[in-house]
């Protein structure tokens, strides 16, 4: 261990801060410059927008992921939930797009208020509760869609549809627009209201907060609660933009959502955090992987390797910029 | 007073009696259930089925029990046997005993570098390991795109040979678990690491080499994690990156959970750890062989997972 001080980044050392906060957006500026200079087509409307619409899904996963780290815990749940999310929205969309979208966001936000029951008032560890709700979301996905042989259909001509299909002025995907709409939000919530204070208080010190009186659980329930919202919302959007509930999408995805997070500036030690890095985190991850679509002779693996030394190589510089990280689980 | 606190105490011993020796209980239960309703699973051949497809979990629990005893947790265990799988196929030129113990030597290096990252960069374990688990399963693909069936008799004989009527892949599981008892009990090093989880800044101050344990622990975890990636290789007699291991970390930790080592540290049960990992399988066997559909045996996991937890957790609040 070199430190145990856990401070986040103090206003006495400017460059610090700035680096922590607008680290990711600078790197993805310098990627998506570099990558303009040296890759033919990149910088065209259709592929930025194609980079933007295709990482809409893993943002609104993110929000929620950024609120659960912020309050110092974790969500592995969300792959699978998005899954699960995605199936029932098309299974659903028989009776219409307001079932299409309600059902999912029933039970994805009842399977997060289960995780915040179980990590807030029993106190179990939150990696080993969502760990455990992830396997039981697969379960229920498995179970929902015949063991996975049956993939629902999503009818054509919905009213959502072109809602997500769609392009502002043919340019920019409403998805994306959908996705900025919801950052304004959470930004907004977390920095501008009692209960995103609370998130703050809950991650910064837990005992100092219920003894200040932040309702702790309360805060805690909500904000998984939240993030299984996000992840069944964006299985729902997820599975409008396929055309049906596939039931393999969405393993693995909760990795990409904390790494984003984690690359967006927010500590995983709680306290810190904030959701316009974890929007940068995301489009960084999303114009990776498009560039090395592009290069081609790249396999995805290639991707997932890179994924993994980036998230470390930013949790180190994040643990010296911070003044160490804790060590434990 | 003494009234009131009593029955207060028994109860917590009852929970305590439960979360020790629950797990025996749920082994014995599960098989009278088994001997009364499932037809032929008093067979020889049905044992030898569920102690093969139990071995290579168990391995892997191993590892994370040590791990979890220090208080920590790798959730790159499957990429780890992933990694091992496809090295296997690479230097099988080589012969048969080479690549195992290339494999085996990678998944050591693997386990490695989450230790340093644990230990000398004070990372957070579950984020360490989980860029492994990212990292490692990419790092096998690109290394093995696809699978690669196995040729060598001799790996091929280690996956489906026997000794004695017990498979090859049982043997290996047994003598791993008497080994790793063996370290937790009679050795330095065992100590020291549940010590370690027990208290890390007690131990530190009373001069153990903290960061040498944990390195060692993570290091073990991801060699053992290799051989279990050998045996999946050589039963299935091809290397498949792709699926080898996966969600296999989420059982090694229910293994281990279940059969009463607590998450937060400072203690270790082998035995129970086998026990839970023998629980698991029998679990999901039963739920096979009576029809229930897959989707069932992972809530029922769920399920259990979620009461093995909470069963542990007061030790977490003392």
């Amino acid at each position: 261990m070199i430190t145990t001080s856990k401070e986040a980044p103090t206003a006495s050392i400017p460059w610090r801060d700035l680096a922590q906060r607008h680290g990711a957006l600078l790197v993805l500026l310098l990627v998506v410059a570099v990558a303009g200079m040296t890759l033919d087509g990149f910088l065209t409307l259709g592929n930025l927008n194609r980079v933007l619409v295709s990482a809409s899904f893993l943002a609104i996963i993110a929000l929620g992921m950024t609120f659960v780290i912020i309050t110092g815990g974790i969500d592995l749940s969300v792959g699978t939930v998005f899954a699960l999310g995605g199936v029932l929205a098309a299974w659903a969309s028989q009776y219409g797009s307001l079932a299409l979208l309600a059902l999912p966001l029933v039970v994805c936000g009842l399977i997060g208020l289960l995780n915040g029951v179980l990590i807030a008032r029993a106190g179990l560890a939150p990696f080993i509760v969502t760990l455990a709700t992830m396997l039981g979301a697969w379960g229920l996905m498995l179970s929902v869609s015949d063991e996975g042989n049956t993939t629902y259909l999503v009818p054509e001509g919905l009213v959502l549809a072109p809602l997500v299909h769609g392009r502002l002025f043919d340019v920019l995907g409403y998805s994306f627009l959908l996705v900025v709409a919801v950052y304004v939000v959470g930004g907004l919530v977390l920095r501008r209201t009692t209960a995103g204070q609370h998130v703050y208080a809950v991650g910064g010190d837990e005992r100092t907060a219920a003894l200040m009186g932040v309702p702790v659980a309360r805060t805690k329930m909500a904000v998984y609660t939240l993030s299984g919202l996000c992840a069944g919302a964006a299985g729902a959007l997820n599975a409008v933009w396929l055309g049906s509930g596939v039931t393999i999408f969405g393993i693995g995805i909760e990795l990409q959502a904390i790494s984003a997070v984690v690359i967006g500036g927010t500590l995983l030690t709680g306290g810190y955090g904030f959701v316009a890095g974890t929007l940068a985190g995301v489009l960084l991850l999303g114009v990776i992987q498009n560039i090395i679509n592009a290069v081609g002779t790249l396999t995805s693996a290639f991707q997932e390797v890179v994924s993994g030394l980036f998230l470390i190589a930013v949790v180190l510089v994040q643990s010296r910029l911070s003044g160490g990280g804790r060590g434990g689980p | 007073m003494r009234l009131d606190t009593l029955p207060r105490v028994d109860g917590e011993r009852a929970l305590h009696l439960l979360r020790d020796y629950g797990v025996y209980v749920g082994v014995t239960l599960i098989v009278l259930f088994n001997i009364a309703f499932t037809p032929h699973f008093l067979s020889l051949e049905n044992f030898r089925t569920q102690a093969v497809q139990v071995a290579p979990v168990l391995i892997v629990a191993l590892g994370m029990a040590l791990v979890i005893a220090t208080g920590g947790i790798d959730l790159s265990v499957g990429s780890v046997m992933a990694l091992s799988a496809a090295v296997i196929s690479l230097y099988l030129g080589y012969g048969p005993i080479v690549a195992v113990l290339i494999a085996i030597v990678v998944g050591a290096l693997a386990g490695t570098i989450n230790g340093v990252l644990v230990a000398f960069f004070g990372i957070q374990a579950i984020i360490a390991t989980l860029a492994m688990m990212i990292g490692g399963r990419g790092l096998a693909l690109v290394l093995l795109p696809q699978l690669d069936g196995i040729r060598s008799p001799g790996l091929r004989a280690l996956g489906s040979g026997s000794f004695l009527g017990v498979p090859y892949l049982v043997w290996i599981a047994a003598l791993l678990v008497v080994l790793v008892a063996f370290l937790v009990r009679r050795t330095v090093f065992g100590r020291r690491l549940v010590a370690v989880g027990g208290n890390r800044r007690a131990a530190e101050l009373s001069g153990l080499p903290v960061r040498r344990v944990l390195l060692g622990v993570y290091a073990l975890c991801g060699a053992l994690a290799a051989v279990a990636g050998v045996l999946v290789t050589a039963r299935l007699q091809a290397a498949d990156p792709n699926s080898v291991g996966v969600l296999i970390e989420l059982s090694a930790i229910t293994a281990v959970v279940v059969g009463g080592t607590p998450l937060t540290g400072g203690r270790v049960r082998i035995a129970g750890t086998v026990a839970g990992a023998v629980l698991m399988q029998l679990l999901v066997a039963t739920l096979i062989k009576h029809d229930l559909p897959p989707s069932w045996t992972q809530m029922a996991q769920t399920a259990v997972i979620i009461a093995a937890v909470y069963l542990a957790r007061d030790r977490g609040r003392t």
